[in-house]
């Protein structure tokens, strides 16, 4: 039980990971990762949705009639995502204004429609515990990662603070095409990377085959 | 709403703040659907009519069930104090995504029986848009821009229809133009890595940036 778990867990940060290799929820990752201020406060508030509304479908996945399954998830996870709106509204003012419509958008979000679909409904509770959690911080790394990039070559800084002074910002890159760009590169550079893995691999396979 | 301001709507939501590619809502229909143009021209389409209806359909739901003011629905049947019936911020998701799921069911429903033909060419299109972020995306957009106390109330609400109008061209726009290059763009020699999905992002940057220059416009 213990390796499977584990594997639950880890899956979503590099061989399913949400954003870099399966494409979903683009449309947050594009538009936040203008600060990693801002990323990180969607990476919680998304990994709070996720994991919340993977254990409650996994829990009810028994009285939920199949055929109305899909508004049974959307209400569960839209019920959640206005917790999140209400407690930033409440909490972290500045948070949810820089955030704006995509607050309300998380119900949208394919990642968390596709895991209460894909696993939740299928699966025990622990499990779809470490599943969400396992997707959320996946979402999270790749959307931190992208703000970084963003942040630190359109904005100069990196969470706020300044790295070099001096350094003349390029602003493209906090504005929308930045955001396609690096995306676009970055897709490619992973592309890029497991290709030559596979070809490594490859090398190494023929000796194996003889003996 | 003088038709000066109709026109300053949809030039600002087709092209200043074009929804897929100055707002990045609706990428995975754009990246998934545009490989050729006769598909980008279907979901285009679709998305077109699904997004002014929804707009249509959201305004009075959340005017009249959520908003707190004396034609509030709920203040008309139970009385008291109109302010008490403030539902928008706990309500608002729920009640539009539900709305717009139930709408999309209903388009497609009503499309099937109607007109066999055109459910052939928009039917797989129209189920995929529930979860388009762009249609709700739209809904609550426009009550966050239109819907303030100072709004004459059918001024308001053509607006949100206009701006759900506009939304979807905008959304056809680009997703007409992304659909004719990348149609080209199979036939480029791409470095491998970049093939596919990496190379269409890079496109949707430049087309993005060419939408900047729109800027100044209002």
């Amino acid at each position: 039980m213990n390796a499977p778990a584990s594997r639950e867990f880890t899956k979503g940060f590099s061989k399913s990971n949400p954003v870099f290799v399966l494409l979903l929820g683009l449309c947050p990752t594009l538009a936040v990762s203008v600060t990693v201020h801002n990323a990180v406060g969607m990476a919680l508030a998304m990994t709070f949705v996720l994991v919340c509304s993977n254990v409650i479908i996994s829990l009810a996945r028994d009285i939920i009639p199949p055929k109305v399954r899909i508004p049974c998830f959307i209400v569960v996870i839209a019920t959640f995502v206005t917790i999140v709106e209400l407690v930033m509204q409440a909490y972290m003012p500045p948070l949810y204004k820089s955030l704006g419509i995509f607050v309300p958008l998380i119900v949208v979000n394919c990642i968390i429609l596709g895991r209460a679909e894909a696993f939740a409904s299928k699966n025990a509770v622990g499990a779809s515990l470490l599943d969400g959690l396992g997707m959320g911080f996946g979402f999270g790394w790749a959307l931190v990662l992208l703000a970084t990039v963003r942040e630190i070559l359109g904005h100069g800084t990196f969470f706020g603070y300044e790295l070099v002074p001096g350094f003349q910002p390029a602003l493209i890159m906090i504005l929308p095409p930045g955001a396609f760009l690096s995306l676009g590169l970055m897709l490619g550079w992973i592309n890029w990377r497991r290709s030559r893995r596979a070809r490594r691999r490859q090398d190494t396979a023929p000796p194996l085959k003889l003996e | 709403m003088g038709i000066g301001e109709a026109f300053a709507i949809l030039i600002s939501t087709i092209f200043v703040y074009n929804f897929v590619l100055s707002r990045f809502l609706g990428l995975c229909p754009y990246m998934g659907v545009s490989k050729d143009t006769g598909s980008a021209i279907g979901m285009g389409m679709a998305v077109i009519f699904v997004m002014t209806l929804a707009s249509a359909v959201t305004w009075p739901v959340y005017r009249f069930l959520l908003a707190p003011s004396t034609s509030n629905l709920w203040y008309q049947i139970f009385g008291g104090d109109p302010a008490s019936y403030d539902l928008t911020r706990v309500l608002r998701t729920i009640t539009f995504i539900l709305v717009i799921a139930a709408l999309v069911q209903f388009v497609e429903m009503f499309i099937r029986t109607v007109s066999p033909g055109l459910y052939r060419a928009l039917g797989i299109y129209i189920a995929l848009i529930t979860t388009n972020c762009a249609v709700l995306g739209v809904a609550v957009l426009n009550v966050d821009m239109f819907f303030q106390d100072a709004q004459p109330v059918a001024a308001s609400y053509l607006k949100s229809v206009l701006q759900g109008f506009g939304a979807g061209v905008g959304f056809m726009l680009a997703m007409v133009l992304m659909s004719a290059i990348r149609e080209r763009l199979d036939l480029a020699d791409v470095p491998e890595p970049l093939k596919g999905v990496p190379i269409a992002f890079i496109v949707a940057g430049l087309m993005s940036m060419a939408f900047l220059g729109f800027a100044g416009l209002i």
